[in-house]
């Protein structure tokens, strides 16, 4: 401990002893506020984490019942169930809200509740945009829910190609939702990754180098620079659909010397890196998972660090491959096979790796393990399907066909769905103190696991035997029929888990065996700290040791001293090796954010309907925007005191202390 | 192939160069990829149960470990670029015509059927084939793909891959079929309503018989020979029939739906939608909604005589 002791505390020493003392006063610093406006207010990342991840698997629930309706409608020739209206308003939403208010959503709010606990922080950087981020999200989601319950939800694919979903040929509001719920989603994704790389680049614990941050860390990071590259191209490309479809621009209609392909080229150079953006994630969680579950740590992290970075930039290369069939140079298109087939290396390299992980573990095969082994018997077979599509021949004949279905649920679910719910097995002791329950976790599995292969297997073979993609019904003629049937019938067994797995959900968290801090002796530094964690995520900023930060940890490891209590002030540290640089302090909870959303939102739908919306909005979002940044009082106070010399250091003599204590 | 899958549509089924090329392309990238993936899985079942042992955790483990992941990568490597040549030699030659075809056809997509348009040097030889291309067997044939409303794909599994009829651009692609027959395509670009009932066919023919066809295309409509076809005919000329559809040699001029001249000799209706029959047009002219929902064709309440006329007349467009 540093001998530097802030005033306020010396002054409080009357009978506590000082980590009671301590724990007390970051209680009251960084309070979660109470009441209907205080739940509205909160700007922790742990429960605006918990409120994204609810959220996001809210929506899955929603868009699952949608694939439920649409494994009916396919089961059996010339079905009835739903027409071609109802029908194309199901699959576009189920994809839509898959990808963009699940997958995406749900994954950085893994990052949003796990990052700042995995770096030894005590909240992620710009909190209050945080909860801004929710409530767009949480309000553009509801949007589309509203749009899908009134029947008029979009019906042009989650893809939206124009011209179909242009003025002529999609009149109505119908695409416009779409394209609105687009920038709903953007913005909140953008914000969050903005967030995640200030977080994780400035806020590391004094000691955890670029070369010590666990693999999970390493993930999001790649991630949030993928949605930052991404996702403004498809928030380009959508308003300019809006445009087109509220105040008569022509883009994209050809009559008028727009162009068709231009979205497909804006769209798909967001698309491609979006599945990407969805996956990388769910990489950091299976590495996780192996190295708690073999209580080795990964075996060759660098490799795995450059394999993640690798994938965070051939992603960019390869929005082509969605396009072999548009007739474009074939020169150009072999050149997007080749970058296809490339990504397929660091991806190997990590399948690699983790094979040889777990070959030099003790594997421990609990749930969490299990969704982890399921993720290797599943994305590997969709990995090898992928690199089948990118072969410009081969993918001209299963091209949206149900052969790419096939392909990307594998990827998507197997790849990135498995690992999540692994990780909610995972983590859901540290996020809710209770362990869920492990017999019925391995129900769960098998049941997921049998019922997905049962599912898309059989539509590899509906894809090469000619079924296409989108189609409402099929004539009883194509044979297609008892693949489509045994298809449906293992959607069943999937929907089965997903009652089991809410119902283990929801029966843990009630009477779930209560959690240690550290339950499975995993290595990272969010199972430091109790479960769940305090609303100041650790009593002391932990000093970081090595890759392994509680494996590698010595017994009289120091800890970070000298940073205030009596406000929410936060340590900031270099990009690369995590030396201390200064200190920050991190705005009390708000309910201008939450306002501001209300007003964004407002605008966002008003938008569809009038381009008055715009002017109309900026009054009220410039008051909610002052109310947000307005400087509080005692700042200037504050600093005052900080520099009158009363017994108090200014920052840098403080960060002075600090350094001496690491040493 | 040792074996083939089922159906219509079948990619493995080819009957042309184009399908063939890359059916053989295919079978190797999936078997290839199928021991890929057997090899995969049989390290990761061992590495999950073999027996440990002390020396696990040695650095000379470690370094052997290394050396075989080392291996794993430079083998994905090397696969990985057998694939990408297999790819672009299968590849060659398939996505644009290689040289002059001996016909060259328009296809153009509507919302939801398709237009095929013979070319021909001579103005009034030119004419169209709705939903039903004909090709001479084994020489080339030259499609120009476009579109006038969304954008479509046109696909035939036996015969080709994709090719996306894209409005505002027009692409060059190519067809051949090798054996006579009639070969089943569908729509495999979403656009809109009707994108599950936009089929076509197209009916490879020894040269001869195809020339015969595309003489008999030229024609006008035949004349009505019998009295209710005469009354279909006037029932035809004063319903809304006559605002979309064209009859060569009649007044009957629009294009907006699918030329008629010849429709009584096509296989199907309403893109590969039904059989051609007389029940199936009847239903088809009465209510094509509820056959096609959302398809462009009004509902039509004519007198039970009038449709019985009309189904005689247009049955008689041979």
């Amino acid at each position: 401990m540093s001998d530097f002791v802030h005033p306020i505390e010396r002054r409080m020493a009357f009978t506590l002893t000082s980590e009671e003392r301590l724990r007390r006063q970051l209680a009251d610093t960084w309070y979660v506020p109470r009441g209907i406006v205080g739940w509205f207010s909160v700007a922790d990342h742990k429960t605006i984490g918990r409120r994204y991840i609810i959220t996001a698997f809210g929506f899955f629930i929603f868009a699952g019942i949608l694939a439920g309706l649409m494994r009916i409608q396919l089961a059996v020739p010339n079905n009835h169930f739903v027409g071609p209206d109802l029908y194309n308003q199901i699959f576009t939403v189920h994809g839509t809200m898959m990808m963009f208010l699940f997958a995406v959503p749900v994954m950085e709010a893994m990052g949003v509740y796990l990052v700042p606990l995995m770096i030894g922080t005590r909240n992620i950087a710009f909190p209050r945009l945080n909860a801004f981020s929710y409530y767009v999200y949480l309000f553009g989601g509801v949007m589309l829910v509203a749009t899908m319950l009134l029947n008029t939800a979009p019906d042009v694919g989650w893809f939206s190609y124009v011209p179909l979903a242009g003025p002529d040929y999609t009149p109505g509001k119908r695409a416009d939702f779409w394209a609105q719920m687009i920038t709903f989603t953007e913005v909140a994704a953008l914000a969050v990754s903005v967030e995640l790389v200030t977080t994780i680049f400035k806020t590391r614990a004094p000691g955890m180098s670029l070369n010590r941050m666990p693999l999970f860390v390493w993930s999001m990071l790649v991630t949030a620079f993928m949605v930052i590259f991404a996702m403004p191209t498809v928030v380009l490309c959508s308003t300019f659909l809006l445009l087109d479809r509220t105040v008569g621009t022509q883009f994209y209609n050809p009559a008028e010397g727009g162009d068709a392909l231009l979205w497909q080229h804006l769209f798909w150079f967001f698309g491609h890196p979006e599945v990407y953006i969805i996956f990388v994630p769910a990489l950091g969680i299976v590495s996780s998972i192996i190295s708690a579950f073999t209580w080795r740590p990964i075996f060759g992290y660098p490799a795995m660090v450059m394999s993640l970075v690798a994938t965070g930039f051939i992603g960019f290369g390869l929005w082509v491959h969605h396009m072999f069939a548009t007739g474009l140079p074939a020169l150009g298109l072999e050149y997007f096979t080749a970058a296809s087939i490339v990504i397929a290396i660091p991806t190997g390299i990590q399948i690699f790796c983790w094979i040889a992980s777990l070959w030099r573990g003790r594997p421990r095969f609990h749930t969490p393990l299990l969704f982890v082994l399921g993720f290797f018997a599943i994305f590997v077979l969709g990995g090898l399907s992928g690199v089948t599509l990118a072969s410009v021949p081969f993918d001209l004949q299963v091209h949206d066909s149900y052969y790419v279905v096939a392909h990307f649920h594998y990827v998507l679910l197997g790849g990135a769905v498995f690992p999540l719910i692994g990780g909610i097995y995972f983590w859901f002791p540290k996020m809710t103190g209770r362990m869920m329950d492990d017999r019925l976790g391995k129900v769960n599995f098998w049941l997921f696991f049998i019922g997905f292969n049962v599912t898309f297997f059989p539509m590899h073979i509906l894809g090469l035997e000619g079924m296409p993609r989108r189609i409402y019904t099929y004539p009883d003629s194509m044979g297609w029929g008892t693949l489509n049937l045994v298809s449906s019938l293992g959607a069943l067994l999937l929907v089965l888990g997903g009652v089991l797995f809410v119902y283990n959900v929801v029966r843990s968290y009630a009477w779930g065996l209560v959690a240690s801090d550290n339950p499975w002796g995993a290595e990272t530094l969010e199972w430091a700290t109790s479960s769940p964690p305090p609303v100041y995520n650790f009593l002391h900023i932990p000093v970081v040791e090595g890759r392994s930060a509680l494996w590698n940890r010595s017994p009289d490891a120091s800890v970070v001293t000298g940073i205030r209590s009596d406000v929410r002030e936060v340590l900031l540290t270099d990009v690369m090796d995590a030396e201390p640089v200064t200190v920050t302090e991190y705005p009390e909870p708000s309910i201008w954010p939450f306002l501001c959303a209300v007003v964004t939102s407002a605008f966002f739908v008003g938008s569809i309907f009038t381009p008055w919306a715009l002017p109309v909005a900026i009054p009220p979002l410039a008051v909610t925007l002052i109310g947000w940044f307005w400087p509080k009082k005692r700042d200037h106070a504050r600093e005052m005191e900080e520099h009158a010399g009363d017994g108090t250091v200014p920052p840098e003599g403080r960060l002075r202390a600090l350094r001496e204590a690491r040493a | 192939m040792i074996f083939r899958f089922g159906g219509d549509q079948s990619a493995f089924d080819p009957h042309g160069p184009i399908a063939r090329s890359i059916a053989t392309h295919g079978w190797w990238l999936l078997l290839v990829c199928i021991a890929v993936y057997f090899i995969v899985m049989t390290a990761f079942f061992i590495a999950l149960a073999r027996r440990r042992r002390e020396t696990d955790d040695l650095p000379e483990t470690s370094a052997r470990l290394t050396r075989n992941v080392g291996i794993a990568v430079a083998l994905t490597v090397l696969i990985l670029i057998g694939i990408a040549t297999s790819s672009v030699v299968a590849g060659r030659g398939l996505y644009s015509p290689s040289g002059a075809g001996a016909i060259t056809v328009d296809v153009v997509g509507h919302q939801w059927w398709w237009d095929f348009q013979y070319h021909d040097i001579t103005p009034s030889d030119v004419f169209t084939s709705p939903n039903e291309l004909h090709i001479p067997v084994g020489v080339p044939v030259v499609l120009k793909a476009m579109s006038t409303d969304v954008i479509h794909s046109f696909w035939v599994p036996n015969l080709m891959g994709k090719r996306d009829l894209i409005p505002g651009i027009v692409t060059n692609t190519w067809i051949q079929a090798d054996e006579p027959g009639v070969y089943r395509g569908q729509c495999a670009e979403f656009c809109g309503h009707q994108h599950a009932h936009m089929a076509l066919q197209v009916v490879a023919e020894p040269m001869d018989k195809f020339q015969q066809w595309v003489r008999h295309q030229r024609e006008p409509a035949s004349e009505p020979s019998t009295d209710e076809e005469k009354r279909g005919k006037d029932v035809f000329m004063q319903s809304p029939c006559v605002t979309c559809h064209s009859i060569r040699g009649t007044d009957a001029g629009s294009h907006v739906g699918p030329e008629l001249t010849h429709v009584g000799s096509r296989l199907t209706l309403a893109a590969g939608t039904l059989p051609n029959a007389r029940g199936h047009l009847a239903g088809w002219i009465v209510n094509s909604q509820s056959i096609k929902p959302g398809n462009r064709m009004p509902p039509n309440a004519l007198a039970p005589d009038d449709l019985q006329a009309l189904l005689a007349y247009v049955r008689s467009l041979q």
